[in-house]
C-alpha cells in the first residue's frame, strides 16, 4: 500500500510523471485547473500505487510526495 | 507510512519559474539532494549563472551568489579561495559556460579548482527565446540557425566534456542525461560524487548534464526527452570521461 | 617614530593593501602596474593570503567578486586597458553593493594606446566605468606616501559604504620610488550581516545579486543607492590646498600632474604671478565646494591634466562656470613641463593686462 499526494496549486501540468508511472496510474486532470491555469497530474486508482516514486523522480517541480 | 519521496531543505518554497516539463526543475533537485544527503547545507555557497537559471538563488536554500555571463567559474574561484571549508559550486547553462564563459571554465578545470560545476547542456540558449548554442546539433534549427546549424559556416558543435577531459587538471568529469528515470538516478549519482570530491578535497568535478527545452524545441516535454535519446545523446554520449582518482587506485 | 623605506608606488599600495588586511589579490599581468602583482605573489604566499594570476582581466574581477560577497577585503589591479575589461565585473560589484578595491595605474590610451603615463581614465573611473548608474569612490595619490595611505582609506571606505573604491594612479606614481613610512598594520572591523558565509542553516539564505525584474523594485534601489552617494559627497571628499590664499589663478590637477603643477606655481610666483593649486585627492567625490569658492575670488583655473581635458569638464560644473577654465595638458604619455604651465600663467597674465 503507497500513498503519493500531489501539490497540485505548482504543478504545471507538464505529463512528465504520467509517462514515468509503471501502473500508468497517472492522468492529466480532465475537469480541474490549478491556479496556474494549468490541468495538474492526479491519481486514478491510490490503491494500485506500488510507491516507486518514478513519478516524482521526473516531475520537475516537486509536486508529488510519495509514501509507503 | 514512511515517507519514500519528499522535496529537499535544500530547495526554498519558491515555485520554479520554469516552463511545463523544463528539466532543471530536475537538476535543481538533484543538486539540493546531494547538499542535503552529504549534510553540507550550511555551508554550500551557490554561484547562479545568466540564462534561464538565472533565479536559481531563489531556489537554492543555501546562501548564493548570481554571476555574470559566464563568470560563474571565476566567482566560484573567489568564494572557494576566500573559504576554502565550504562547498562551492556553479549551475551554469551552455551559452553561459561553453560559450562567453569558456575560458573561466576551462582555467577553473585546468587549476583543478577545488569546486563543484553543474553544466546543463540543452544545446540552445533559452532565456533569449531560442538561439544557436555552442552546443546546438549539426542541422538543428534555432532562431538565430532558421535554416539550421549549418557547420561550414558557423563550426561544430563543442564537446565539453570530452574537450575538458583532455586537460591533466580536473579530478572528475561524467557526462549524464535525465531523461528518464534510470538516468536520472545516474545523474543524481554522479553529482553527489561530484560534491563528495570536492569535500574530500580532490578539486575540479563538472557534471555535464544532457537536458532538455519543450519550449525552445518546439516539442511536448515528453517528445523533447525523447528527442534527448534520439538525436543528443547520440552526439553528446553519457559516461564518465575523466576520474583522476579511479585511475590511481587502478595504478 | 616608524622607519621610512625606499619602495615604488605599485609596491607601496601593495604593502599598504596587506596591513590593511587584505589576503586576496587576483590579476592579470600588464605594464605599469607589474610590480604590484610581483609583490603580491612573493608576499601573499608567505602569510597565508591568496594571490592567483587569473586567465584574463575579465576573470580577475570576478574573483574579486566572489571574495567580496564573503566579505573580506580583495583587490584587484591592472592599468587602463586592462581595466576597461574590469568595467563590467566593477559594475556588477557596485550593483550588489560590495567592497573591493581596483587599482588603476594608467597608461596612454585608446585602444592599446602605450605604456607611459596617462590621466586618460578620468571619466571611466569617476563616472561609473560600466553600464548602469553608479559610482567608485575615486582616490588619486600624488605621492608613494599617497600611495600607501590612500590604499588603507580606499578599503576602509569601501567597507564603511559597501561599494567598490579605485584608486586611480599613473605610471609614473607606480614606478616612482620615494622613501614612504608605511601604514601600521590593523585588524579592519565591520559587521558584514550580508555576505555568503553558509547558513550554517541558521538563518535565511544570503543572496549577492544586482538582478531586479521589477522596475519598481530596481528603481528603488537606484534612488538608495543614490542617497548614500549624496553622503559621500557631503562626507568623504579630499583635497589639497597650495598657495591658494592670495591666489589669482587657480590650477586644478591630480596626481602627477599636480606636483608638476607645484613646481610651476614655485616659479611662477618668483616671477611674481600669484597662482595656487586645488589638488583633488578624491577624484569621486570631486572637491565643488572648495573649487566653487575659490571662483569667488580668482580670475581663471587651469586645469592641467594628462589627457586631452577630463577633468576640465568638472571643474567647469563645479564653480558653475563663473570664471574660466584653461587646459594645460598632454597627452599620450607625455608629461607636461612646469614651463609649459607657466607659459599658459604668463599667455593668461598678459591678456588680462
Amino acid at each position: 500500500m503507497a500513498k503519493v499526494t500531489f501539490a497540485t496549486d505548482v504543478c504545471k501540468g507538464c505529463g512528465l510523471c504520467v509517462d514515468a508511472c509503471p501502473k500508468q496510474l497517472i492522468v492529466l486532470s480532465n475537469d480541474k485547473i490549478n491556479k496556474k491555469g494549468h490541468s495538474p497530474a492526479e491519481i486514478t486508482d491510490q490503491s494500485k500505487c506500488i510507491g516507486c516514486a518514478f513519478c516524482a523522480t521526473m516531475c520537475p517541480d516537486c509536486v508529488i510526495k510519495v509514501e509507503r | 507510512m514512511a515517507v519514500v519521496f519528499e522535496k529537499t531543505k535544500a530547495l526554498t518554497d519558491a515555485p520554479l519559474h520554469y516552463c511545463p516539463g523544463c528539466t532543471h526543475g530536475i537538476i535543481h533537485r538533484l543538486v539540493a539532494e546531494a547538499i542535503d544527503e552529504l549534510g553540507v547545507l550550511g555551508k554550500t555557497i551557490g554561484v547562479a549563472p545568466v540564462g534561464c537559471s538565472v533565479m536559481a538563488y531563489n531556489y537554492f536554500a543555501c546562501d548564493m551568489v548570481e554571476a555574470a555571463h559566464g563568470r560563474a567559474p571565476a566567482v566560484a574561484t573567489g568564494l572557494k579561495r576566500a573559504l576554502p571549508e565550504n562547498v562551492i559550486f556553479t549551475y551554469q547553462g551552455d551559452g553561459d559556460l561553453a560559450s562567453i564563459g569558456m575560458a573561466e571554465t576551462v582555467h577553473a578545470a585546468t587549476r583543478n579548482e577545488n569546486i563543484t560545476v553543474i553544466f546543463v547542456n540543452n544545446a540552445i540558449y533559452g532565456m533569449t527565446g531560442g538561439q544557436m548554442a555552442p552546443t546546438s546539433l549539426p542541422g538543428q534549427v534555432t532562431q538565430t540557425s532558421p535554416y539550421g546549424r549549418d557547420v561550414k559556416t558557423v563550426g561544430f558543435p563543442i564537446r565539453v566534456s570530452e574537450m575538458l577531459s583532455a586537460l591533466d587538471g580536473p579530478e572528475y568529469i561524467e557526462r549524464v542525461a535525465v531523461n528518464n528515470v534510470k538516468n536520472v538516478k545516474a545523474a543524481k549519482k554522479a553529482i553527489k560524487k561530484a560534491f563528495e570530491n570536492q569535500i574530500n578535497g580532490k578539486g575540479f568535478s563538472l557534471i555535464e548534464v544532457v537536458s532538455s527545452c519543450p519550449t525552445n524545441w518546439g516539442m511536448t516535454p515528453k517528445k523533447a526527452l525523447e528527442w534527448i535519446d534520439t538525436n543528443m545523446i547520440p552526439y553528446y554520449p553519457l559516461g564518465v570521461y575523466k576520474d583522476r582518482s579511479a585511475v590511481k587506485e587502478e595504478k | 617614530m616608524a622607519e621610512k623605506v625606499l619602495m615604488k608606488g605599485n609596491e607601496a599600495i601593495a604593502e599598504a593593501a596587506i596591513r590593511a588586511g587584505c589576503r586576496h589579490y587576483f590579476g592579470y599581468p600588464i605594464t605599469p602596474q607589474t610590480e604590484l602583482a610581483a609583490y603580491m605573489a612573493k608576499r601573499m604566499p608567505k602569510i597565508g593570503g591568496v594571490f592567483l594570476q587569473a586567465e584574463s582581466e575579465v576573470s580577475a574581477i570576478n574573483m574579486v567578486y566572489g571574495v567580496a560577497g564573503t566579505g573580506l577585503r580583495v583587490m584587484t589591479s591592472s592599468s587602463s586597458p586592462g581595466v576597461s575589461l574590469k568595467q563590467e565585473g566593477i559594475s556588477y560589484i557596485a550593483g550588489a553593493d560590495l567592497p573591493a578595491l581596483i587599482v588603476n595605474v594608467q597608461r596612454g590610451g585608446p585602444g592599446l594606446g602605450g605604456i607611459q603615463p596617462s590621466q586618460s581614465d578620468y571619466f571611466q573611473a569617476t563616472k561609473g566605468g560600466g553600464h548602469g548608474d553608479y559610482h567608485l569612490i575615486v582616490l588619486a595619490p600624488a605621492s608613494v606616501q599617497e600611495m600607501a595611505d590612500l590604499t588603507a582609506t580606499a578599503f576602509d571606505l569601501a567597507d564603511k559604504y559597501r561599494m567598490p573604491t579605485m584608486i586611480l594612479a599613473d605610471g609614473t606614481m607606480g614606478q616612482m620610488m620615494e622613501p614612504v613610512v608605511l601604514p601600521e598594520p590593523y585588524e579592519a572591523k565591520s559587521e558584514k550581516p550580508w555576505a555568503v558565509t553558509g547558513t550554517k542553516c541558521e538563518r535565511e539564505h544570503n543572496i549577492i545579486n544586482s538582478l531586479y525584474l521589477v522596475p519598481e523594485e530596481l528603481e528603488k534601489v537606484n534612488f538608495a543607492r543614490f542617497e548614500k552617494y549624496k553622503t559621500i559627497e557631503e562626507n568623504e571628499v579630499m583635497y589639497e590646498e597650495y598657495m591658494m590664499d592670495d591666489a589669482e589663478y587657480c590650477i586644478v590637477a591630480f596626481g602627477i600632474a599636480a606636483r608638476v603643477s607645484k613646481n610651476a606655481i614655485n616659479a611662477a610666483r618668483a616671477k611674481g604671478i600669484k597662482v595656487g593649486l586645488i589638488r583633488p585627492i578624491t577624484l569621486w567625490p570631486f572637491p565643488k565646494d572648495v573649487i566653487n569658492k575659490a571662483a569667488d575670488k580668482v580670475k581663471a583655473f587651469i586645469s592641467v591634466e594628462l589627457s586631452m581635458g577630463q577633468m576640465i569638464e568638472d571643474v567647469k560644473l563645479a564653480q558653475e562656470c563663473k570664471k574660466p577654465v584653461y587646459l594645460c595638458n598632454r597627452a599620450g604619455g607625455m608629461i607636461p613641463e612646469p614651463e609649459e604651465i607657466i607659459a599658459k600663467l604668463e599667455e593668461l597674465e598678459g591678456g588680462n593686462d
